[in-house]
């Protein structure tokens, strides 16, 4: 871990395998929500819950296979701070939205 | 003063809402003020030109971006606001003394003054004074703690340090043209909001903190990848120096936390500015949702200020108790929580605002975990002076008053985070008295242990022993004094930010605090007059070792002050305290055979240009002078792309240079080896030799 002040950590470069794979899957979560929505044949319900699966599943192969975030020890420091960003904006988000889902439910806001 | 008749709804198109009445010319005490500033400044800039030391301080100093360099003009302009907020803490104090309706009328200060003086002294204390100190401590230190030669980003540093001074001047500026903000130092709306202050004190608040904002985060991200990317090798996480690892916390939360104020500002900003509805009491507008934002941020901060003052501690205890620290790993570990739970306690600042039980209880017993780390790190401090041979120099006056006087504030904070309990405290003084002795007790003495520890290592010699002693005793007695009386009023329900008052029963207790900051007052005058002493004395105290106090971290293995690429050759680190280790093998103080010479980054003038002009387009926008607003900003832009195609940013220090400086710094370690036995009596400890035990 950035012990070396000569080192440059942050750009670790994939392999063309690496960038094939992350292509196809990236394509085949992008068909998928497509043929559902396109057929028609599922419920809008399950339709719904597909395309936010298939959303999240895009985000971490985008992040693994072409940001190539991993636990490598050059990935490590980009790894730990992308999960607590994540963490701290959720926390701050859904916080706030509890926080003010009381607050207005209380103050009688806009009644 | 807002009069009605100065407010100018019609802006000009040349100078906006500016006109001569914008001067407050009726108020003496404006007057008096801004006649002794203008003075004093013109006394300084006159004295500058005459020794011709103009050339001097542009080159060495305004333009530098050594970070020792910048940590010392952080600290000075840090100082320089708090003879500001002190001053408006002084006004406060007596207005409330004399302002018992019975007696003597209602004091001196009418509403809208007092209103102005005691945001300016919020704003003023934690932006321009505690923020400076810490940052400019971070400044001096955590690059020579790690072995180090400057931080990540040298010109982003500079920059960082002058928008900080720009967001001071206009804070400043506000007193003598226009107003400042009179709604608290938050500035909650709707009280911030166009309806309610029409003039520019908002505007000034708004543009103040957000030009002094992106800089503290930039710095943040300095730090960040500073300590991450540049530490001296060897030195794993769980080898860094304490105040490193405090320090890397408190930058880990100036990255999460300041984005939150830019974008809360930036609202409030367009809601003044551009007629948007995020904050007013109409039309959608949500003021609720400032108050959790700016929370959401401010409770964090309180954090990133009183870390590293930890780290501050860590360092003085182990140092001057001649031993490691106790509890390192569980000390590192307390901290981490800390800031991650730094972020889940915000709502405790306004449980009165309406949430339901669920919300409350989830925040109060938040609240409450938060005070199980911050108890180890107590434990950690009295377990590393038991047992060790302490010495009571003046950062450990420092240290002792805080573990007493800050425990009384982490308790009282307990009180307030009982939800139940907190429906009476709240906005009370007993809330005041509550953050008071936590941000004085807890931070601002530790940033006073920290200078008193690492002046010597800064300038070269030590400051003046006694005088620090009185500092601290004199702050002990006087914070006790003027604070302790407030959580009694806070019981007797006196609400905060009173102008006057007709409850007789109260005047008491503050003609009592009112003496405490007299005190407080002498104990400033004493350190200022310590600075001057020490400096007319430093033959007396001088520091040629670079270990003054028998330091154990990195920072004492070079000469005080250190030379400009802080370190000749790049240590290797061993051992957490690697410079103790380095005495205890006989390593230490031992001249390299060979030098190489080394990579420096150059001085740049677009640090202070650049900032300048954000300062400019501030003043422009809080004055709507439109025109100028908008020739500043493309300057600035136009400023940032000519700084980044100036080609020649760096350069070589070549080894003869590095040669000399080294050579001069080891026949002075050299003559006082020889010359040990006479220099006994002025406590210069000697080189090679140790005086400590490692337990």
């Amino acid at each position: 871990m950035g012990n070396n002040a000569q080192s440059h950590g942050g750009a670790a470069h994939g392999t063309v395998k690496e960038y094939i794979v992350g292509l196809i899957l990236s394509i085949v979560l992008t068909a998928i929500p497509f043929a559902v929505v396109m057929n028609g044949g599922v419920s809008s319900g399950l339709t719904l819950v597909l395309i936010l699966l298939c959303a999240i599943a895009q985000v971490f192969v985008q992040l693994v296979f072409f940001l190539h975030m991993n636990t490598s020890s050059e990935q490590i420091w980009n790894t730990t701070s992308a999960v607590f960003i994540v963490l701290i904006v959720a926390i701050v988000v859904l916080g706030s939205i509890w926080i003010m889902q009381h607050l207005n439910h209380n103050m009688l806001m806009g009644h | 003063m807002a009069n009605k008749a100065t407010i100018v709804t019609d802006p000009d198109p040349i100078f906006g809402k500016l006109t001569w009445d914008s001067i407050p010319f009726y108020d003496p005490i404006i007057l008096t003020t801004a006649l002794v500033v203008i003075m004093v400044g013109a006394g300084v800039v006159g004295a500058i030109l005459y020794y011709g030391k103009l050339r001097y301080l542009w080159e060495e100093w305004l333009t530098s971006v050594d970070h020792k360099k910048i940590g010392i003009m952080y600290i000075i302009a840090a100082f320089i606001m708090l003879i500001r907020g002190f001053s408006d803490a002084l006004l406060m104090r007596s207005q409330q003394a004399l302002a018992v309706s019975d007696s003597s009328g209602v004091g001196y200060l009418p509403p809208e003054h007092y209103d102005q003086i005691f945001t300016a002294h919020g704003v003023i204390m934690i932006f321009f004074v505690a923020m400076p100190l810490i940052v400019g401590l971070m400044n001096l230190v955590v690059p020579l703690q790690i072995g180090a030669r400057d931080v990540a980003f040298p010109f982003l540093n500079s920059l960082s340090f002058w928008l900080f001074v720009v967001g001071a001047m206009l804070v400043n500026a506000s007193l003598f043209i226009g107003e400042f903000a009179a709604t608290g130092w938050l500035a909650y709306p709707p009280l911030s909001g166009l309806e309610y202050s029409p003039w520019v004190g908002v505007d000034y608040w708004l543009w103040a903190l957000q030009i002094s904002g992106i800089g503290t985060l930039l710095s943040g991200v300095n730090f960040f990848v500073t300590i991450i990317r540049m530490r001296a090798p060897g030195m794993t996480l769980m080898k860094m120096p304490v105040f490193t690892w405090t320090s890397l916390c408190a930058n880990v939360l100036i990255i999460l936390a300041f984005p939150i104020l830019t974008v809360t500002i930036t609202l409030l900003t367009l809601d003044r500015y551009l007629g948007t509805n995020f904050f007013t009491n109409d039309l959608g507008g949500n003021q609720m949702m400032y108050v959790n934002l700016i929370w959401a941020w401010g409770h964090p901060e309180v954090y990133i200020l009183i870390l590293p003052a930890f780290g501050i501690f860590s360092e003085v205890t182990a140092t001057f108790s001649r031993k490691r620290l106790f509890g390192y790993t569980s000390f590192i570990w307390a901290t981490v929580c800390i800031m991650v739970l730094s972020f889940i306690v915000w709502l405790h600042h306004f449980f009165t605002m309406g949430a339901g039980a669920s919300v409350n209880a989830f925040f109060g017993i938040a609240t409450m975990v938060i005070s199980i780390p911050t108890g180890v790190k107590i434990f950690n401090w009295l377990f590393t002076m038991y047992k060790g041979r302490v010495k009571f120099d003046s950062p450990m006056w420092w240290t002792c008053s805080f573990l007493i006087t800050f425990t009384i504030g982490g308790m009282t904070g307990v009180m307030l985070a009982i939800p139940a309990a907190n429906f009476v405290l709240h906005n009370s003084l007993f809330l005041v008295a509550h953050f008071h002795n936590v941000i004085i007790g807890g931070a601002l003495f530790g940033y006073f242990a920290g200078l008193t520890y690492w002046f010597p290592k800064a300038t070269g010699f030590k400051l003046n022993e006694t005088l620090g002693k009185w500092a601290a005793g004199l702050w002990t007695v006087g914070f006790f004094l003027a604070f302790m009386p407030l959580y009694v009023l806070g019981f007797m329900g006196m609400t905060r930010r009173l102008n006057y008052y007709d409850n007789p029963t109260w005047n008491t207790w503050l003609l009592i605090a009112g003496a405490g900051a007299l005190i407080i007052l002498i104990a400033i005058c004493v350190q200022f007059y310590q600075v001057f002493a020490s400096i007319r004395d430093r033959k007396k105290n001088l520091d040629v070792t670079g270990d003054p106090w028998g330091g154990r971290t990195l920072e004492w293995a070079t000469s005080s002050p250190p030379p400009f690429y802080n370190f000749a050759r790049t240590p290797h680190v061993m051992d957490r305290d690697q410079f103790q280790y380095l005495k205890d093998h006989d390593l230490a103080f031992k001249q390299p055979a060979e030098y190489e010479r080394i990579h420096m980054p150059k001085n740049t003038w677009a640090g202070i240009v650049i900032a300048v002009l954000s300062g400019i387009m501030g003043f422009a926008m809080v004055w709507h002078i439109w025109w100028l607003a908008i020739v500043s900003t493309a300057a600035m832009i136009v400023a940032f792309i000519v700084y980044n195609f100036q080609r020649s940013k760096d350069y070589y220090v070549e080894v003869e240079e590095i040669e000399r400086i080294e050579n001069s710094y080891f026949e002075q370690l050299n003559h006082i080896e020889n010359n040990d036995l006479s220099n006994d009596t002025n406590e210069v400890s000697k080189p090679g030799h140790s005086l400590s035990i490692t337990a």
